[in-house]
């Protein structure tokens, strides 16, 4: 369970980024955060993961205080963060942030996510025993819709696309099965096809959640339809929340999202 | 059988991958003796008459065949300098495995200046690759200063690999090459340095003939008080292509120096440098550490993808 409390962030030049928010995600959740751009969406999850550190206020995980925590504390505690911008790196593969990932992963036994319902696929049950093995890697790619052969040793650099990084970025988070994972903005740059994808995967992690919680943030329809809770964020300050389907049909087509993309149909990409 | 110690097995092994004696020709070296050699029906290798080094013959059309010629010293206060050239026949593929490993535990200097020529005929094709490592804890300095000259004739190809990642304190690499018709050259250089080392390594290649091409690229780590110098210089005297780059890391006091340099003597020459040089990017660590890792394991991750 995620708590925080009376939660602010403010930058250099005095402005207030998040301000006095209050936000409790129990376990078991499926949790859409959305609102305007500039609202301090990312700036909140990089608070959580301990990327940021907040000038007033607190955030317990599990009962525990991890405020004062490091982002590798809180990743071991296990916390997840896919990033809205993925990092690029120079000489390292695919297959090799699988790696570390897989070997930093929270909870070895229980996968939180297998791959798309699709009979013929191969379900995520991982060992990690040792070295998160090239057809178990390859398995998490086929799962974000990358033909994983083409992609195992493939630098994370910038000969890749920005969707193939942004999949790969999700990709890596899976494979950490982490208690409670943060996506920012998973759909962003990701074309129809695997939009689709993407829906069912989280439809699939939704299903499966067991214990852990996941919190993503969005501007998607498809994905605010599938969430327990939304939570509107704008102006660094909780607007709007609770459960999806009391909230949903308050905020298509209003201010909530301004800037985004909704389809009609989930489908309209940008 | 030949009469290594551990040290000297160890330093083999750390600068060509060597656990037994090699496969096809190979000249070993240790603290100033040849004390193995062998050639092939194809590849000849006789020691130079004045005893400066050996001359290797690599007849034309020899395919898939190897060549080790790995160096080590011991012996602290060794001083050396060993001229090797090597002839390449026309339309052989050959790959040559060089490199330096010195250990030194004594108080005094131990170096090794190996100067090597490559004359590549017509059609040559050459995959070289060359180790430099040191270790020992004594006062006395490892230093290796490399010489490297490359001639080559038309359709030939020379890619370089160049590896110095641990313990030599000061070397000073010179890389000459001259670039003939639709020749081709690749330098992949990676380099790392510490303590208080001192690396320079320069580079001035000569495109001298229509369609040649030239592909100089460093990446570099330079930690603690070391320093690097990367002194690039590529030149078209035809219509060709070139490029150097030099990417580096910078760490704790290190400093690094780039100077890519371009000469166009035809009109037709197409020339690119770049450089960079900075710290690890701040979101590359923070990324990591979202996985789990610790500061300096994130480090160590990123600087190993680097240099691989
Ligand atoms: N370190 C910083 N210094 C100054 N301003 C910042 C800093 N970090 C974030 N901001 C500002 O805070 C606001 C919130 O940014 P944030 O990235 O959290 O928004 P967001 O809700 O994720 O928006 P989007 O939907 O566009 O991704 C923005 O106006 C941004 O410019
Ligand atoms: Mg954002």
């Amino acid at each position: 369970m995620l708590e925080i409390r009376n939660l602010s962030f403010q930058v250099d030049d005095g402005k207030e980024i998040i301000r006095d928010l209050n936000l409790t995600v129990e376990d078991k959740k499926f949790v859409v955060i959305t609102g305007p751009n500039g609202g301090g969406k990312s700036t909140l999850a990089k608070l959580i993961a301990g990327i940021e550190k907040p000038t007033a206020g607190q955030i317990f995980f599990n009962g525990e205080d991890i405020t004062g925590k490091s982002i590798t504390e809180r990743a071991n505690m296990g916390i997840g963060f896919a990033f809205q911008q993925p990092v690029k790196f120079k000489g390292i593969r695919v297959i090799d942030l699988l790696r570390l990932a897989a070997k930093n992963a929270y909870n070895k036994q229980e996968p939180s996510v297998k791959p798309l319902a699709d009979s013929k696929a191969k379900p995520l049950h991982l060992h990690f025993e040792k070295e998160l093995s090239v057809s178990d890697a390859c398995d998490y790619l086929s799962a974000v819709g990358l033909c994983a052969r083409d992609y195992i040793d493939r630098e994370v650099d910038a000969s890749l696309s920005g969707g193939e990084l942004k999949r790969i970025e999700i990709a890596t988070v899976m494979a950490r099965k982490t208690k409670l994972t943060l996506f920012d903005e998973p759909e962003a740059g990701i074309d129809l096809w695997s939009f689709n994808n993407l829906i069912r995967i989280f439809e699939q992690m939704r299903r499966e959640i067991h214990e852990s919680s996941i919190i993503i943030i969005s501007h998607q329809e498809r994905i605010l339809e599938i969430a327990d809770e939304i939570v509107v964020v704008a102006d660094g300050r909780i607007q709007k929340s609770g459960r999806g389907s009391d909230i949903l049909p308050g905020i298509l087509g209003t201010d909530a999202a301004v800037g985004t993309c909704f389809g009609k149909n989930g489908d309209k990409v940008c | 059988m030949l009469k290594v110690d551990e040290i000297q097995k160890r330093l083999f092994k750390e600068v060509a991958e060597l656990h037994d004696i090699p496969m096809g020709a190979y000249n070993l070296r240790a603290n100033g003796k040849a004390i193995g050699r062998n050639s092939t029906a194809n590849v000849e290798i006789t020691g130079k008459e004045d005893g400066s080094g050996i001359d290797i013959r690599i007849k034309p059309d020899t395919k898939n065949e190897s060549v080790h010629i790995p160096v080590v010293l011991s012996e602290s206060g060794l001083e050396e300098v060993v001229y090797n050239d090597f002839y390449v026949g026309a339309d052989s593929d050959v790959v040559i495995v060089a490199g330096c490993g010195i250990d030194n535990c004594g108080g005094k200097d131990s170096r090794h200046d190996g100067v090597h020529r490559f004359f590549l005929e017509k059609g040559a094709k050459v995959r070289y690759v060359e180790k430099h490592y040191g270790s020992g804890d004594g006062d006395g300095k490892r230093i290796l200063n490399p010489v490297t000259e490359v001639y080559m004739d038309e359709n030939s190809q020379m890619e370089m690999q160049m590896e110095q990642i641990k313990g030599v304190d000061s070397t000073n690499r010179m890389t000459l090459a001259e670039v003939g018709k639709n020749a081709k050259l690749i330098v992949k250089e990676r380099l790392m340095t510490h303590g208080v080392q001192n690396a320079v390594s320069g580079y001035k290649v000569t495109i001298k003939e229509e369609g040649g091409s030239a592909d100089v690229v460093s990446r570099s780590v330079a930690r603690d008080s070391s320093y690097q110098k990367f002194d690039a210089c590529i030149i078209g005297n035809a219509p060709c292509h070139g490029h150097t780059e030099c990417d580096s890391i910078i760490m704790d006091q290190g400093r690094i120096l780039a100077v890519p340099s371009l000469e166009a003597n035809d009109v037709d020459a197409e020339l690119f440098h770049e450089a960079a040089i900075g710290k690890i990017a701040g979101e590359q660590l923070i990324k990591l550490m979202t996985l789990g890792l610790t500061e300096q394991e994130a480090e160590e991750q990123i600087i190993n993808g680097f240099l691989k």
